[in-house]
C-alpha cells in the first residue's frame, strides 16, 4: 500500500481541487482529508458520512470551587496563562496536568476534552477519511494521526493499493503530522513571490522525512518568470517538477459548483492534471 | 487600536489585505505597524523591501537531565501528559519535538535533576521602511509549535501605533493566538463554498472571543451571492468587496501591493479603516 500526501507550504494553491480530480482519476483509493482545520475536500466529493466518531484531543483541568482553598499554587506555576481567580480558561489550558499534580487540597481534576470528530464516509470514487476539528481547538497534529491511522485501516481490509491525502497549509504542526510514513509528497505551489518562498521552506520540511518529493506549480501562467524561478530554486533543492497547471476559470468553476475540474468540460486544465496524476503513479509504482 | 485579519482558509488574500490597508495608512502619515503573525509562511516582507534592522530568537524551556542528581524514579515521565520523556533502564529520553514546556517535569522531580534549557523555535524580526514597521515571526523548520512564535511577535510590538495583525489561516491555536486582544477581526474570504465553509468556522471562532468582526470579499464576482446571504443571515457587515480581476492577481504575483498597484485602492483602504473605528468606537 503506498500513500500520496498533497501539501503547499501556502494556502489557497490549489492542493484541494488538484486532489479531488486526482480521486475521480484514480477510483480505487482510500481518500483523506488532512486539513483537520478548514477541511474542504467533502465539498467536492461530496462524501455520505456512515460513521462519526468523536475525537477526544487531550485533558483539561478544572478546579472544583468547593475544593479550592485559593492558594494560588496553580495560578503561579501554570506556564500557559490559563488559570485565573482559580478558573481555568479551556482555550488556553493545554491539560498539561501541572496544576492537578501540585494542588495542595485536592480540587483539580483533568477531564477528557472533545475537539473535535472524524468521519468515515463512502465516495463515488472509494472510501473517504476526514474529520472536523471543533472551534478555537488545539492538537491538530492527533487528529491527523487518527485520520491516517483509519485511512490505513480501511486500506488494508479492503485491499485498497493506494491512500490520498488532501494536507494542511504551513509547515506546523498538522502539516508533519501529514507526512510522518507518506511515501510521496506532492507540493503544489504558485507562480507568486509568496508561493516561491513558502515552496523552499515546505520542501525543507518534507526533505526530513525522506519520502519522494516533487512540485507541481498550479496558474504556471500567471507569472511565467517566476515559474522560472520556482524550477530553479526546486532543482536546486534536488526536486523534479512534475508538472504546469494552467490558471484556468474551469478551476474556480469546479470550485463554485462543488464538483471535481476531471467531470466538467474537458480542457487544457484537465489535462495538464492527469499528466501530473500519471506522473504520480509512475513515481509511487501503482500504475 | 489592533486589528487581526484571519480567513479560516489559506490564500484568500489576507496578505494582500493586511498589507493594503497598513500601506493606505502609512500613506496618510499615520503611525502604523504591521506584525506577520503567519508566522509558517510569513510573506508580509515580500511587499517590502527592507533589510531588518533586528532579530532575535523565541525559545522555548525543555526538561536536560542532570544525570548525577537522577535517581531514575520515573516520576516525570509520568508526570508528562505528551509522552515527551521516556525512562530506559538507566537513562531518560527527551523529546523535545513533543514537549509543551509546561515545566511539569523539572517541577515535579523529586531530586531536582531535570532543568529547563532553552530550545530555539523561531525568530521575531523587525524592519523598517521609509513607511512602515514591520515585526516579522518565523517558525523554525521542523518545529512544530507556533503559538509562542505568534506571541513573542505580539510581544514586540510599540504601543502608541495602529497595529495590524496578518494572522495564519485555519481557526485553530495559532490563529486564536494572533487574533486574541485585538480590538476588531477583518475576515478575508472568497465567493465560493470552500470560502464560506472556512468563514463561517472563523466567524464561530470570534463568537467564543467575543471580537467583533468584519468580512472582506476577495476576487469577487457580480451575481454571486453566496456570502452576501451569510453575512446577512448573520448580521456581519461586507466592508469592501476586491474583484476578480486577472490584472490583480498578477501583479500580487510579482509582490506589488494592490494600494501601489492602483491608487484608487488607496482610498477604498483607507476608508476601510475609518469605517472599522467607528463600528470599535461605537
Amino acid at each position: 500500500m503506498k500513500e500520496l500526501t498533497i501539501i503547499s507550504g501556502k494556502g489557497g494553491t490549489g492542493k484541494t481541487s488538484i486532489l479531488g480530480s486526482f480521486a475521480t482519476l484514480s477510483g480505487n483509493s482510500v481518500i483523506c482529508d488532512c486539513d483537520v482545520d478548514a477541511a474542504n475536500l467533502h465539498l467536492l466529493l461530496h462524501p455520505d458520512i456512515k460513521e462519526k466518531k468523536p475525537f477526544y484531543g487531550g485533558k483539561r483541568a478544572e478546579i472544583s470551587p468547593e475544593l479550592c482553598s485559593q492558594c494560588g499554587t496553580c495560578e503561579e506555576l501554570c506556564r500557559f496563562a490559563a488559570i485565573k481567580d482559580s478558573v481555568v480558561n479551556k482555550y488556553a489550558c493545554e491539560g498539561c496536568g501541572l496544576c492537578y499534580q501540585v494542588c495542595p487540597s485536592g480540587a483539580v481534576q483533568l477531564i477528557d476534552h472533545l475537539s473535535g470528530y472524524c468521519y468515515l464516509s463512502e465516495t463515488q470514487w472509494g472510501p473517504m477519511v476526514h474529520a472536523k476539528l471543533g472551534i478555537a481547538e488545539g492538537n491538530s497534529g492527533l487528529l491527523v494521526n487518527l485520520v491516517r491511522k483509519k485511512a490505513r485501516e480501511i486500506a488494508k481490509e479492503r485491499n485498497i493499493p493506494l491512500i490520498i491525502s488532501d494536507g494542511p497549509p504551513g509547515i506546523g504542526c498538522p502539516v508533519i503530522s501529514s507526512l510522518a510514513g507518506t511515501d510521496m509528497a506532492l507540493i503544489v505551489t504558485e507562480p507568486t513571490h509568496s508561493g516561491i518562498h513558502d515552496m523552499e521552506r515546505v520542501i525543507r520540511v518534507a526533505s526530513g522525512f525522506g519520502c519522494l518529493t516533487a512540485v507541481c506549480i498550479n496558474k504556471y501562467d500567471l507569472d511565467e518568470e517566476n515559474c522560472r524561478r520556482i524550477e530553479d530554486a526546486a532543482n536546486k533543492l534536488g526536486v523534479p517538477v512534475i508538472g504546469r497547471i494552467p490558471y484556468d476559470p474551469v478551476m474556480h468553476q469546479s470550485v463554485i459548483n462543488g464538483v471535481p475540474a476531471t467531470l466538467l468540460e474537458p480542457g487544457e486544465a484537465q489535462r495538464s492534471i492527469r499528466q501530473v496524476w500519471d506522473q504520480v503513479t509512475v513515481l509511487l509504482g501503482v500504475c | 487600536m489592533i486589528i487581526s485579519v484571519a480567513s479560516g482558509k489559506g490564500g484568500t488574500g489576507k496578505t494582500l489585505v493586511a498589507t493594503s490597508l497598513a500601506l493606505s495608512l502609512a500613506y496618510e502619515q499615520k503611525p502604523v505597524q504591521l506584525l506577520d503573525c503567519d508566522v509558517e509562511e510569513p510573506n508580509a516582507h515580500i511587499f517590502f523591501k527592507a533589510q531588518p534592522v533586528s532579530e532575535r530568537t523565541v525559545s522555548l524551556p525543555v526538561p536536560k537531565v542532570n544525570y548525577e542528581k537522577c535517581q531514575y524514579c520515573g516520576k516525570c515521565a509520568e508526570v508528562c501528559q505528551f509522552n515527551a520523556i521516556a525512562l530506559m533502564k538507566r537513562t531518560l529520553v527527551i523529546f523535545p519535538d513533543v514537549c509543551h514546556s509546561c515545566g511539569g517535569c523539572w517541577h515535579l522531580c523529586p531530586t531536582g535533576a531535570l532543568e529547563p534549557a532553552a530550545r530555539e523555535v523561531g525568530t521575531v524580526s523587525v524592519s523598517q521602511t521609509a513607511d512602515l514597521r514591520l515585526v516579522s515571526g518565523r517558525l523554525k523548520l521542523g518545529t512544530h509549535i507556533s503559538p509562542p512564535v505568534v506571541k513573542a511577535v505580539r510581544e514586540t510590538a510599540e504601543r502608541d501605533y495602529i497595529t495590524i495583525i496578518d494572522g495564519p489561516p485555519g481557526s485553530s491555536c495559532p490563529v486564536m493566538a494572533a487574533v486574541t486582544d485585538t480590538d476588531y477581526c477583518l475576515l478575508v474570504t472568497e465567493p465560493t463554498p470552500f470560502g464560506l465553509n472556512d468563514l463561517a468556522l472563523a466567524v464561530d471562532m470570534l463568537r467564543v472571543l467575543k471580537i467583533p468582526c468584519g468580512v472582506v470579499i476577495n476576487r469577487d464576482m457580480p451575481g454571486n451571492q453566496i456570502i452576501d446571504r451569510f453575512c446577512a443571515e448573520n448580521g456581519i457587515n461586507i466592508l469592501l468587496r476586491i474583484p476578480f480581476q486577472t490584472e490583480i492577481a498578477r501583479a500580487y504575483a510579482k509582490g506589488i501591493p494592490l494600494v501601489d498597484s492602483d491608487k484608487i485602492w488607496r482610498d477604498k483602504f483607507y476608508n476601510l479603516y475609518h469605517q472599522i473605528s467607528g463600528e470599535v468606537s461605537q
